[in-house]
């Protein structure tokens, strides 16, 4: 017997995919305003975002309703708990990408860097861990999420070794400053998102097999 | 001492104008005993209103109050209760409790009646059956109440040959079978099974497209569940009223949130 309440569900969950869909868009545009120093694709990802805010509200009442109204149990109360949170990592992935197509338009300002560093190499891993991250909650597979788990530290050292290099370049040679230091908020952005996606993995793990992975929990 | 968390919301506008059911200043007594004091609300078409509160309250008296059902119990009452704009005490009874059906706690098919004339029985009593091919009310009212496809098979078995919640769900065919405007039901699922209390629960949310039904639950979650607006009675009184998601997420009334988090008493 199908009740109301789990259509209501599968709705949170559609429009969970929606917001996915935005915000990796949002994402994927903002790497490309920095790779491609495009302007207007970097305002366009600051412009959208109230796009992504709303959501995330529409997402935080449906969750109230359900938590409150219809007493969710099992699988159905992991998915809601699953879903709040992948909600807000959304959103704050939404910010990242804000502050990377920031950090394009200020690069535009400035002359050109000779490299990227490590961004571009940062930029498609991390968006392959959110599309790998994406498609684990849509098609609720738990071997896919950690995947994207193992990812993470490869990111993690992408960015320190980013810092290093800056950190070498400034000492060695006569550098624009403000390049390098956009050059670091935007590993450390690409960082941040990283977690964010990591935490999204550790998410659908948490729903489809009730096994908290966070912080190493399974190693102790 | 109510204390008020802040000022009680104002229903919308659109109450008045789509309003099935209003009670205004209804006391009910039982002889010198005051059931009910002074209760005021409206009851919107097609909504499900569910009515909550401890034990003694008033939630069953208000209830019977909306069919005349008080009265058959003794009981008096003061103040005006409105069907679609018309004081109930102005009309026929008995046409009134075809309009406003009743399901009760306790599911109470005729014992000696099978599946079939337990849902006829309605259309004969009330004298519309030169006016309807009965056959096919019945089966409309046990599809109605999602029942049709268990007993199509066994309709001329005794309505007691089926479980609790199936004898429960014969009982909503048998109301909706004289074609109510308004369904009142008493605790219906209180002596159900779980399953069958998600089928009930399920059959209210799908009744309510085509007909305004009012419960009395002492299951907070169910309310929650069910119903689009909640009414909190305590000692006699209308407490709180408002849209269910307000009264379980953020209710006016302290002695509301008191009832709904469990702190009562």
């Amino acid at each position: 017997m199908e009740r109301h309440f789990q259509r209501e569900l599968e709705s949170i969950k559609t429009t969970l995919i929606k917001m996915g869909s935005v915000v990796g868009e949002n994402f994927a545009f903002a790497i490309q305003a920095v790779l491609e120093y495009n302007n207007s694709l970097a305002q366009h990802v600051i412009d959208t975002d109230n796009r992504v805010d709303s959501l995330e509200i529409e997402i935080d009442n449906a969750v109230i309703d359900l938590l409150a109204l219809q007493q969710p149990v099992a699988s159905d109360l992991r998915f809601i708990i699953a879903a709040q949170k992948i909600n807000n990592d959304l959103e704050r992935i939404g910010d990242h990408a804000v502050n990377i197509a920031e950090s394009a338009l200020t690069l535009l300002k400035y002359k050109k860097p000779e490299s990227l560093l490590e961004i571009p190499k940062m930029s498609a891993a991390t968006k392959l861990m959110l599309r790998h991250a994406l498609d684990s909650f849509i098609l609720l597979d738990p071997n896919m999420a950690r995947s994207v788990l193992e990812t993470d530290d490869q990111i993690d050292e992408l960015n320190r070794t980013m810092v290093s290099e800056v950190i070498d370049l400034l000492k060695s040679e006569k550098r624009f400053v403000e390049t390098d230091l956009e050059l670091i908020r935007i590993s450390r952005n690409l960082e941040r998102v990283a977690d964010m996606i990591t935490n999204i993995a550790e998410e659908v793990i948490f729903y489809t097999q009730a096994r908290v992975v966070k912080h190493h929990a399974e190693e102790k | 001492m109510i204390e008020t968390l802040q000022v009680p919301s104002i229903l919308s506008e659109s109450v008045e104008t789509d309003t099935k059911l209003e009670a205004k200043n209804v006391n009910a007594f039982f002889g010198k005993t005051q059931a009910l004091r002074n209760v005021s609300l409206h009851i919107q078409k097609n909504h499900v209103v569910a009515i909550i509160g401890p034990s003694g309250c008033g939630k069953s008296t208000f209830l019977r109050c909306l069919n005349r059902m008080h009265e058959v119990a003794g009981g008096t009452m003061t103040g005006t209760i409105l069907l679609d704009g018309e004081d109930i005490h102005q009309n026929d009874p008995v046409n009134l409790r075809r309009r406003v059906g009743m399901v009760f706690q306790k599911p109470n098919p005729f014992p000696t009646m099978s599946i079939f004339d337990n849902v006829a029985a309605g259309i004969r009593l009330n004298g519309m059956a030169h006016k309807n091919n009965i056959a096919e009310t019945v089966e409309r009212s046990l599809q109605q109440a999602a029942l049709w496809n268990e007993v199509k098979d066994s309709l001329s078995k005794s309505g007691m040959s089926i479980s609790g919640g199936q004898q429960q769900r014969l009982c909503i065919a048998r109301a909706l079978a004289v074609n109510p405007e308004v369904i009142l039901m008493d605790e219906p699922a209180s002596a159900l099974d779980p399953i069958s209390t998600a089928k009930i629960e399920e059959l209210i949310y799908e009744l309510k497209k085509d007909y305004t039904i009012v419960i009395v639950t002492h299951n907070m979650q169910q309310a929650a569940r069910v119903s689009d607006r909640t009414a909190f009675f305590y000692l006699g009184e209308l407490i709180e009223y408002d849209i269910t998601k307000k009264i379980f997420t953020m209710p006016s009334i302290k002695q509301t949130e008191d009832y709904v988090t469990g702190r009562f008493g």
